[in-house]
């Protein structure tokens, strides 16, 4: 099954990414629990704001990141985990 | 106190507190017998005002806590938790409120939404009106309880349902389950209970037999499978209790190495159990919390190895669960340096069997437990109500 890009992801209630200085990186926060993100899905999830699709995510970190390849698949990837997860809806 | 420069010396490379456990207060409606508070809460000394709590707050986030949670006792019984709420959520911590249930109403579930907390948890008792009430002391719990789980769904919260599961109530994991899933749950604890504070005091009438719950462990396999089947982000988080573990847990991921609990008179403390044990704790009234945490002689007595005893210290595994939990090995063995005798490699090991052998007779009934109150917390600090079980033995 193809992953449709034109879903928009959201997080999910009670799900909070957040930029923590104590740890110099980007956290996703829930009840009771946190998970520190590594730099590329720290990127992807800073776009997360409930208005913006999969392909203009994917468009935005292109241009940001020209040298970076097959990311079209990273963000891709990321969205299928997080959503399997329950972190984010995509609707 | 925090305004004064200091330079932590921190001797063994402590971690971050990340989470933080704001007891607030022991008072509570409720009278379960395997609450985790200490036997003797009720000669503690007084609470901390709203203003030492705010200091506290600030303290701990810029040393990095990012998880907070509001607890007790029941943190309800506090006027100030809005505001209290409202300034942990300003600081930048995820709030969970750690509650029974008992005293929210739909205006607090709104105020404190308005205030910023991000997650309420609410405790069961049982899953049916009878077994419920009959545990927690109170007849009016349960009602209450579920208009109270709707009413933060209705909210927008994320729900976490917390059930404290033990030989009385476990074989009705089932309806535990359907209830939690009617209520749209997006977490649920079945955790057997463990085994500090009141629960250890009545552990013989609490610990359910291997039968019990590997039964129940099934059962919430199956649902499990049910759930994910239909595509329900329901969790369902099943904690089995040491009793039946052959090694013992990585307890609080170390001592001193994430958690920071803070006690309703200002003692700070590794874990919420810590209490009981033969080391004095600094308080949060004398000391800023850099010093208590990287520091003082409490928050550094068991971190590293070099404390530990055979057959933790030549262990391979010692890094991976620390030698277990230090309450369990002083509550059990008299000394808290010993291996946690829930591992199999421990001489004491034959406590934890035992205690198991027991659980197969047991008659205890519900009405028979020794219940959390101001009065049985004083008998016990007299030393009129004891423990006497085989596992203290």
């Amino acid at each position: 099954m193809s992953f449709d890009r034109s879903l928009v992801p959201q997080w999910r209630p009670g799900y909070r990414f957040q930029y923590e200085p104590a740890q110099e990186g980007y956290v996703l926060l829930y009840p009771e629990g946190m998970i520190k993100l590594n730099d590329s899905a720290a990127e992807i999830s800073q776009c997360i704001d409930g208005q913006m699709a999969v392909n203009q995510i994917i468009e935005k970190l292109a241009v940001k990141f020209p040298q970076a390849q097959g990311i079209d698949d990273d963000i891709e990837q990321f969205m299928l985990v997080a959503q399997e997860q329950h972190w984010i809806t995509l609707g | 106190m925090a305004s004064a420069p200091y330079t932590p010396s921190n001797p063994n490379n402590a971690g971050l507190p990340l989470w933080l456990l704001a007891e607030l207060t022991y008072r509570c409606p409720l009278q379960c017998p395997y609450c985790s508070n200490p036997l003797d809460f009720a000669t503690q000394g007084k609470e901390l005002s709203t203003e030492q709590w705010v200091d506290v707050l600030q303290q701990a986030r810029k040393m990095g806590a990012a998880q907070l949670g509001f607890s007790g006792g029941e943190p309800l019984a506090r006027p100030d938790l809005s505001e209290l709420i409202g300034e942990a959520r300003q600081l930048g911590y995820y709030t969970n409120l750690i509650t029974s249930g008992i005293g929210l109403t739909e205006s607090k579930v709104e105020r404190f939404k308005q205030a910023g907390l991000d997650h309420i948890q609410i405790s069961f008792q049982a899953s049916d009106e009878t077994v419920n009430n009959a545990l927690a002391g109170s007849r009016k719990a349960f009602a209450n309880k579920l208009a109270m789980a709707k009413a933060v769904k209705a909210a927008g919260y994320p729900m976490v349902l917390n059930f404290v599961t033990h030989r009385h109530n476990i074989d009705n994991i089932d309806k535990i389950i359907e209830l939690c899933i009617e209520l749209e749950a997006d977490f649920v604890e079945l955790a057997t209970c463990q085994f500090y504070g009141f629960a250890h005091l009545n552990r013989l009438g609490l610990l359910p037999t291997k039968a019990q719950l590997e039964k129940a462990e099934a059962v919430t396999n199956v649902y499990r499978e049910k759930l994910q089947a239909a595509g329900n982000p329901c969790k369902l988080i099943f904690v089995t209790p040491d009793y039946y573990e052959e090694r013992p847990k990585p307890c609080m991921n170390g001592w001193g190495n994430v958690f920071l609990t803070v006690t309703p008179d200002g003692t700070a403390l590794p874990c919420h159990s810590a209490r009981q044990l033969p080391i004095e704790f600094p308080n949060v009234k004398d000391h800023s919390l850099q010093e208590i945490w990287y520091d003082s002689f409490g928050f550094n007595h068991y971190r590293g190895d070099s404390w530990m005893q055979e057959p933790c210290r030549s262990c391979d595994e010692k890094d991976k669960d620390f030698g277990g939990c230090r309450c369990q090995a002083y509550m059990l063995t008299g000394d808290a340096t010993a291996a946690d005798p829930v591992c199999a490699k421990s001489d004491q090991h034959g406590k934890i069997l035992a205690a198991r052998a027991e659980a197969e007779n047991a008659d205890v009934t519900i009405d028979a437990l020794t219940y959390r109150n101001e009065k049985t917390s004083k008998q016990c600090s007299d030393g009129q109500i004891i423990a006497s079980d085989a596992a203290t033995r």
